[in-house]
Parts: structure tokens; sequence; C-alpha cells
């Protein structure tokens, strides 16, 4: 089991556009990854559960996911919650590769 | 204006003209929430599921589709600039709703009690009624998105008995929007390709009548026989006289619009303070709610509401903020602001003050009422306004809504006073006040009469009650003789007195209250070009006239 341990960065914590973009991005990587927070789990790719763990700024999650692709899935899941996904809103405001939801809100 | 024989081949239909102007096109109907069936046997559990997860897949498809489209619009309408402006803002939320309508744990559910043995309409409702409640438990930011899963539920449920989307149409076309009647949140959502608006319920003072004179959209409401017309027939809607022209011809559709256009250009071009024939002036003012509202060609703000800032919330808005929100209306406003503190209560229930339910809202704590228990509130806001006054050098007067009695009027002109407002009035809502006017104006520096409240108070109509429409007509002479002494009391201080309510804003009625020497009318932005014009057309002494036989 591969895990990944990080605070949400972002303003509004992990809800509204954060929990927009990271779920988007977990379901465009295809890998099941589950979201932690004490003894709740949900999967990554619901919407209802990543806004019921009522993550704010600076809460720390855990992401765990197993088989092949896993360590990239939470690489990937890992660095889009350890930036401030409030700030960066503007298409191109940040450096490094965008995910493939922020491609497809730059629209 | 309008000539005889507003009817269609399909015939004619008549309501109540609430919002003057004239439009046609097709009817489009909005549904309601779908009533959910008794629980049925299921035969098939699989078959369930499937409908239950098809009905889904066609609200994600939906909400996705009208995102796609609020998206186009905003970059066609910035220019190409990616998702900026109300239309990126509309499909940001919408791509988040469709999200949780595609949501895994959602989906397994609604399966799961399918293939338990529910039909697919009550395996989405105890679904999402799971998540509804999970949400609202978590309090906060997460409670109030519980009523967007209500919104979500009642789309995926009325798929899944093959009804029609609940809420407002989306057709893809200019339409004539017909429903039973409109909740402030329906209207606050309706787009531009809405051409008129009629409803089967509803008075002259109903949310639905405000807010079309607000937009200037055509509206007749009070028209039940409308549940009967068909869904694509081409209607013809004049919002003066409350007719409705069935089944015309796409050619005379275009026709009545141009006409309109036509029409509304003429008013338009007519400018200037207002005035009778002979050139008593009366000062034309507008009703806003925020800055957006603003259009050129009123004397100043008459009745700027405040409820706006507070709607939806579950916390106060910071001084920082209410004083921003403030100062843009002041700024960009020509002439004196009137700022009417919170009027909250009765229709308008504002989440963060937790005021207890009450049997009889309207004869409860609303309006300045609030401040025998919340008295924080009221200060805050006095501050932000005396704040964003100082910091724009407006022209910036207040106001309280539901004053009852002169004590009242002076308690709050005392604390308007100290925040540093120098020019502090009352509304007369309350026949109590209306009958003390004289003494109010001992306390006060004016009075703005809202005549909607007013007459419901004075006859004992419920202002949204569809059965009492004529008790609420504001030529009732009841009401008239109240706003008579109103006048009166003002002429005799040498103080203004003004009608803010509904009424202001009927050119077949503005004449009426100027004769009775109201000295100046406050209406949505859209009504002041056709006030202006139908004062412009009496003397003074032809509306006094006017104001007597109404009287008798």
């Amino acid at each position: 089991m591969a895990q990944r341990t990080v605070a949400v960065a972002s303003a509004s914590g992990l809800h509204a556009r954060p929990a927009k973009l990271f779920v988007q991005e977990a379901a465009r990587l295809g890998v099941p990854v589950t979201v932690r927070l004490g003894d709740k789990a949900v999967p990554a790719r619901s919407m209802l559960g990543v806004l019921s763990l009522g993550a704010v700024q600076g809460t720390e999650v855990t992401l765990e996911a197993d088989g092949p692709g896993a360590e990239e899935a939470l690489d990937a899941l890992a660095a889009l919650l350890s930036r401030d996904l409030d700030a960066d809103a503007e298409p191109g405001g940040n450096s490094g590769a965008k995910s493939g939801a922020e491609e497809a809100l730059d629209a | 204006m309008p000539e005889t024989g507003w009817a269609g081949p399909g015939g004619r239909l008549s309501g109540l003209g609430v919002s003057q102007g004239r439009a046609a096109g097709p009817l489009v109907r909005m549904a309601g929430p779908p009533s959910l069936p008794a629980p049925r046997p299921v035969a098939d559990p699989e078959a369930e599921a499937a409908t239950a997860v098809k009905a889904l897949e066609a609200v994600t498809a939906d909400l996705n589709r009208r995102a796609a489209a609020a998206r186009t619009g905003a970059s066609a309408g910035a220019g190409g600039g990616g998702g900026a402006g109300a239309g990126g803002e509309a499909a940001e939320i919408l791509e988040a709703l469709a999200m949780i309508a595609d949501d895994p744990m959602l989906r397994e559910e609604a399966e799961t009690r399918a293939r338990g043995g529910a039909d697919a309409a009550h395996a989405l409702e105890a679904a999402f009624d799971g998540h509804r409640d999970a949400l609202a438990a978590l309090g906060g930011y997460l409670a109030e998105r519980a009523a967007d899963l209500d919104d979500l539920k009642h789309r995926a449920v009325a798929a899944a008995l093959g009804l029609p989307m609940p809420g407002l149409p989306d057709p893809g076309h200019p339409y004539v929007l017909v429903a039973g009647d409109l909740s402030p949140a329906d209207t606050a959502g309706l787009g531009p390709d809405v051409l008129a608006l009629i409803t089967e319920r509803g008075g002259p003072t109903s949310h639905t009548a405000i807010l079309a004179r607000a937009r200037g959209l055509p509206a007749v409401v009070a028209c039940p026989a409308v549940a009967d017309v068909p869904d694509g027939t081409i209607v013809g809607v004049d919002g003066a006289s409350g007719e409705i022209a069935l089944g015309l011809t796409p050619e005379q559709a275009a026709e009545v619009m141009e006409r309109d256009r036509a029409e509304r250009a003429r008013l338009a071009a007519a400018t200037g303070p207002g005035r009778t024939a002979d050139g008593h002036p009366v000062r034309l003012l507008a009703n806003i709610g925020s800055a957006a509202d603003l259009r050129p060609g009123a004397e100043g703000v008459g009745l700027f509401r405040t409820e706006f800032l507070f709607l939806d919330r579950k916390q106060p808005p910071s001084p920082e903020e209410q004083t921003a929100a403030y100062a843009e209306v002041f700024e960009r406003a020509e002439g004196p602001v009137i700022v009417r503190t919170l009027d909250a209560g009765t229709d308008k229930p504002l989440p963060f003050l937790g005021l207890p339910e009450e049997p009889n809202p309207a004869l409860g704590v609303r309006g300045l009422r609030v401040d025998r228990l919340l008295p924080g509130v009221l200060d805050a806001q006095l501050a932000a306004i005396a704040e964003a006054a100082r910091a724009t050098g407006a022209d910036v007067r207040v106001m309280a809504p539901m004053v009852t009695t002169p004590a009242e009027a002076a308690g709050f002109a005392r604390r308007a006073r100290a925040a540093g407002i120098a020019q502090v009035g009352v509304m007369v809502e309350v026949p109590a006040a209306a009958l003390r006017a004289a003494e109010l104006l001992r306390e006060v520096d004016f009075l703005s009469i809202g005549t909607n409240d007013l007459a419901q108070y004075t006859f004992a109509a419920d202002r949204q009650h569809p059965a009492l429409a004529d008790l609420l007509d504001p030529r009732q002479p009841a009401l008239l003789g109240l706003i008579e002494a109103c006048a009166a009391a003002g002429r005799e201080a040498g103080k203004p007195v003004g009608v803010c309510g509904e009424a202001a804003g009927d050119p077949a009625v503005a004449p009426l209250l100027v004769g009775l020497g109201v000295t100046s009318l406050s209406m949505a932005p859209s009504c002041v070009p056709l006030v202006r014009e139908a004062l412009a057309g009496l003397t003074l002494e032809e509306c006094r006239e006017l104001a007597r036989e109404a009287l008798a």
C-alpha cells in the first residue's frame, strides 16, 4: 500500500474549486485512490466523499493506493493538494505541467 | 397604447398586468419538483438499478451541456478571455453539480437500494437524502450545499419518472416563461432568453411582479387559465392590460417584439427631472438592490434595499464588506441615495439572524423590530453606511423599515445621527405609523411610504395571496386616505413625503399619488420613463382631481 500524507494548501480548503480540480484529476488518472482523514476514508473520485471530509487549509490528509500506477497517481494528487488551487486559478499562472483538469478549465 | 383586438387566432386570456411592455414568443413552462408516487412493487430489481443510473447520467449530461453553454457565452462575451465573468462562474458551479450527480458513491448507493427492492425513484431519493443529511450535519459551508443536493435529487427523480426536469427551462431559444408562481431563487436565475413572464398565481406585489419590473420584462400574473395552454404555443403578452394573445404566427410575434423595441426607444429618449405638465416638480427616484441595478435616468435612489448582502449567509458580512458594497452604490449613483436598513422577516428570512420561527411572521419580528432582539446588527450597518458615505462624499440618507410608533422613529433617528448620518427618515408601512405621520415627522427628516406593506396591513390581506389581489389594489380609497394623511403632515412640517412601493412605478397610479401631495416617487428603474411621460401629460390640478375622484 503506497501512501502520501499532505497538508491541504488551498485557502478555501478541500471545498469548492479545489475539490472539483482534485476529483477531476483523480478521475482522469483512473487509479483508485482513497483519501483518509482520521478514521474516515473516501474514494478520491467521489465529490460527495471528498467534500464530506470537511478538510480546511492546513488539514493533513493521507492518500492511499495500490497496484500499477499507484506511486505516480499519488505523486500527482499530492502535488495538487500542496498547491493553493484558489490562488493559481489564472491560466498559466503557475510553473510546471498543468493537470488535465486545469487544461479543461482553461478552455 | 394598447389597441383593441389584442388576441390571436387561438383567442385571448386575461390576467393582472404587472409590468409594462409587450413581448411575444413560444410558451415554455417551468416544471415544479416531481411528486414522488407511492413506492411500487418491483419485478426486476436490475432494471430499476439501471433506470436509476440512467437518470443520474441524464442529470449529469444536462448540467454539463448547460455548463458548456454558459462557458461559450462567457468567452464570447469576454472576447475569448477564458472562464472569466458571470458565465464562467456559472459554468464552474454547474460543472461541480454535474460531478456530484456523477458521484460513484451516490450511484452505488442508488444501485444497492434498487437491488434491495426499491423502485428507481425511491432508490434515488434515499441515496440523495443520506448524503444531504450527512452534509447538513457538518454545518457551515457544507450545510449550505445541502440545498444543491435537494435540487439534484428533484432532477434525478424527475428523470427516473420520465417527467420534465424541474427548475427554469433552457430551451435554447427566446421564450415566454410560464409558471405556477416564481420563487426569489427562480427569478434570480432568469436568463436573457426570457421574453416575458406569465404566472398562474401571484398578485401585483408578488416576487414575480417586482422582479419583472426591475428587469423591464412584460409580465402578467394571476392567470390560472394559462395552465391549459400547450407548451410551444406562440403567445403575445401585454404587461399593461394583462392580456395574452394565443396562437400568433412567428411573423406576428416578430412584429410585436419590433413595436415594443420602438416604444421603449421612444420612451428612453425622454430625459430630465420629473414634472407635471405645468412644471410642478416630482422627484423620480430608483429602487435598487445593488449597484448592478443602477440605470441612468432617475434623479437619485429612493430605496436601496440592503438585504442582498445578507441573503444565504450563516455569518453577517464583515464591516469592510458592507462598507465596500455601499460605497460601490454611492459612487455610481447620480443624486442622493436613501439606504433602507436591513428588512428581514416574513417572506425573507435571513439564516444568520437565527430568529425563531413565528406562527405569524408578517405580524412578528421584522424590519426595525429585529433590533429588539439583536441590537448589534443595526448599529454595525449604520456604521458601515456612514463610513461609505464619508469615503465617497455622496449625499446619503437612511431610513428604517416597519416603524410603528414615534418612539421607534426617535430611537432610530438618534442612533443614525450618532453614527454620523444627518438625514434620517422612516418608512410608513403600518397604519399606526400613517395615523401618526405628524408625530413621526417631529423625529425624522422625511417619510417614505411602502404601499405594498401598507396595503397588506391596512386591508389585513396577505401580499402574496392570489384570491385577495383586489384588496391590494393601490387605488383602494382607504389606502389613498392614509397616503393623503402622510402627505398633509409633510406639507405642514415642510418635509418630503415619498412613495417607494410598487404603486409609484405604475403610470396609471403615479399621477394620483402626486395629486394626494406626494413629493417623490421611487420605482424600478425600468418604470421611470413611463411615469415621467404620465406626469408630463397632466397638470397638478388634474392630478388633484384624479385624487379627489379616487378618494370619493
